[in-house]
């Protein structure tokens, strides 16, 4: 080591290796302290769901409270990481794929598949293959849309979150315009496919989503350091030699076969991902995605498993997770938008 | 060497060129300011040397390989950029900040070589004692200084710099320069900037690039681009050039008789 790096060492207590300083090992300690934390708060609240107030057959119910314990932490956790990368390629903490008309556009797309297809062709089809055709589906159009959107109105968030909810209202009336055309019986069918609800799991698409979105999450793995570079923005990243434009896509091919994935599972909850992702944001403060992502996933399953917990044992079913999420996260967005923070 | 073949620009079709057929070259180890008026094309010509922008014809060569094509970090080990609005989201120490410009050689996993490297960095602009702090607590002059350590970080013959004097005071802004002649004089690095400032284009540069309207209008050493008619002709307005101290100046700021507009 050079005289001046020796220097520096010792001023700073710097550790040879890692190169890293006092302050910032303290500054590690204490996410690593709050990611503990994390844990053991998701590892409570699942114990709490699987043991709490079970009355009658332990076996029943447990073997049916674990479906739902399994797809809450597939939900949470699929959200809150793709929710997170999704703001890091976006470029501002406001966007998330709810916001911008994802969930509206997964509705569009199953309505059209029923009107078109009718629904005896999705029962036939089985559970396998109807997800990978709606995830497939979702996935192209969802590229299609964000590809639009980011080369078209790069420069304006305000642009971007206009367009964004124009585009989801656009799609929901269009799902409802198709949907009144369905007959009673076909419609019925509709609601069971978008809205297939925590209380009630189908195993299969349980297990194909569950696999989809370990998948997915894995796919995610090497991206994260990446990920770290394009939050510094287009032109930083492309002169610190990142193929911007080939990381920016695979990642949003990601996002959307998770953001897919859940949706399929428990439906559209527009405002989950824009909570999760910024609180983990807030409780670990640092840029690396390492640490972000794993965080944002653990804070989605606390929310989905904790908020299902809430609703089943305090507010005694009387009102829906979904509905929960929404309120809380409809105001947490309007909170944002007028502090205008960190755009 | 950098060397510009006939590169030509505009933003859409029918847009009037941005930059308009410029040709010229960057030998190593030396310090050449950009300089013209507003939308001269200076920071579009740096754009495109730094593949940040793809002239619509034209190439950019860096040692004989067109930018463009070139893997992207075989190109980054080679040329660092540092464009004018570094607005960052992310929560980043000044420490995590340097770190970034190790990328192109670790993917994100620095070596314990690369953090020496890291810390020479901010030692070398004055920025050890604030290693730990956050980008949003600094001043302007602190961050800019911070973010040319990242540069530094990066290791690379050439400098790319995008008006780095901006919003600055004179104290800070003589400080970068100062720093970037040093690390072209001690370093052998090749520094590239674009400049608002004639006259601290002439103190602190070996060379300088006048463009107006997408042209390169002259290209020579200050003694050469610090006279009435030449600059004059770059800006548009009449500028009296006096010998002060051993030192060209260009009274732009001259107050009465006030510098009368060229009718342009």
């Amino acid at each position: 080591m050079t005289a001046v790096s020796d220097r520096a060492s010792e001023i700073l207590g710097l550790h040879p290796a890692t190169g890293t300083s006092v302050t910032e090992r303290e500054r590690l300690r204490s996410i690593r302290r709050t990611a503990v934390i994390l844990g053991l708060l998701c590892a409570g609240f699942a114990a709490a769901y699987l043991l709490w107030d079970v009355k009658g057959s332990w076996s029943y119910a447990l073997d049916l409270r674990s479906r739902q314990l399994a797809s809450l932490v597939v939900v949470g956790a699929a959200v809150g990481a793709s929710s997170l990368v999704f703001q890091t390629i976006a470029g501002s903490r406001i966007l998330t794929p709810g916001v911008m008309g994802f969930d509206s556009l997964y509705v569009l797309i199953q309505t059209v598949i029923v009107s078109v297809l009718g629904p005896s062709a999705l029962q036939l089809m089985g559970v396998p293959e109807r997800f990978i055709l709606n995830t497939a589906l979702l996935a192209g159009f969802g590229l299609l849309l964000f590809r639009w959107l980011f080369r078209a109105h790069s420069r304006n968030l305000f642009v971007l979150v206009l367009v964004g909810i124009v585009v989801g209202s656009f799609f929901t009336s269009l799902a409802t315009f198709a949907s009144r055309m369905l007959s009673p019986d076909d419609y019925l069918t509709l609601q069971t496919v978008l809205f297939a609800s925590f209380t009630t799991v189908d195993v299969q698409l349980l297990g194909v989503t569950a696999a989809v979105a370990v998948l997915g999450m894995a796919a995610l793995v090497p991206l994260l350091r990446r990920l770290d570079v394009v939050d510094l923005g287009k032109d930083a990243a492309t002169g610190l030699g990142l193929d911007y434009h080939r990381i920016v896509t695979i990642t949003l091919v990601v996002v959307t076969v998770l953001v897919a994935t859940s949706t399929a599972l428990v439906g559209p909850m527009l405002f989950l991902g824009l909570l999760v992702a910024n609180l983990a944001r807030q409780i670990v403060p640092t840029h690396r995605h390492t640490v972000l992502v794993p965080v944002a996933g653990a804070v989605g399953v606390l929310a989905t498993v904790g908020g299902q917990f809430l609703v089943t044992h305090v507010f005694a079913l009387n009102t829906t997770l979904s509905v929960v999420v929404n309120l809380v996260g409809g105001l947490y967005f309007l909170y944002l938008l007028l502090k205008a923070v960190r755009l | 060497m950098i060397d510009i073949k006939s590169v030509s620009h505009s933003y859409f079709d029918g847009a009037p060129k941005v930059l308009d057929d410029v040709a010229i070259d960057f030998p190593p180890g030396q310090v050449t300011a950009l300089v013209g008026a507003n939308g001269a094309g200076k920071s579009t010509l740096l754009s495109a040397m730094s593949r940040l922008l793809v002239p619509g014809s034209g190439q950019v060569l860096l040692d004989g390989v067109d930018v463009t094509k070139a893997a992207p970090t075989v190109v980054a080990k080679r040329m660092a950029v540092l464009r004018q609005d570094n607005r960052i989201s992310a929560r980043l120490s000044v420490v995590d900040l340097v770190r970034f410009g190790r990328f192109p050689y670790s993917s994100g996993r620095l070596s314990p070589e690369c953090h020496e490297i890291v810390e020479r960095a901010l030692e070398y602009v004055d920025m050890t004692p604030m290693r730990d702090c956050f980008l949003d607590e600094l001043s302007g002059g602190q961050r800019q200084r911070a973010f040319i350590a990242m540069v530094l970080a990066q290791d690379t013959d050439y400098i790319l710099l995008d008006e780095p004097l901006n919003n600055l005071d004179m104290r800070h802004a003589a400080a970068i320069m100062q720093l970037l002649r040093r690390a072209a004089d001690d370093l052998g690095r090749t520094v590239i900037l674009v400049l608002h400032d004639i006259n601290v284009a002439a103190s602190y540069c070996d060379r300088i690039v006048a463009m107006r309207d997408g042209r390169v209008v002259i290209d020579g050493s200050p003694d050469e681009v610090m006279r009435a008619e030449v600059l004059s002709e770059v800006f548009g307005m009449q500028i009296p050039v006096h010998r002060v101290s051993g030192q060209l100046l260009a009274m732009h700021w001259a107050p009465l008789p006030a510098p009368a507009l060229q009718a342009v």
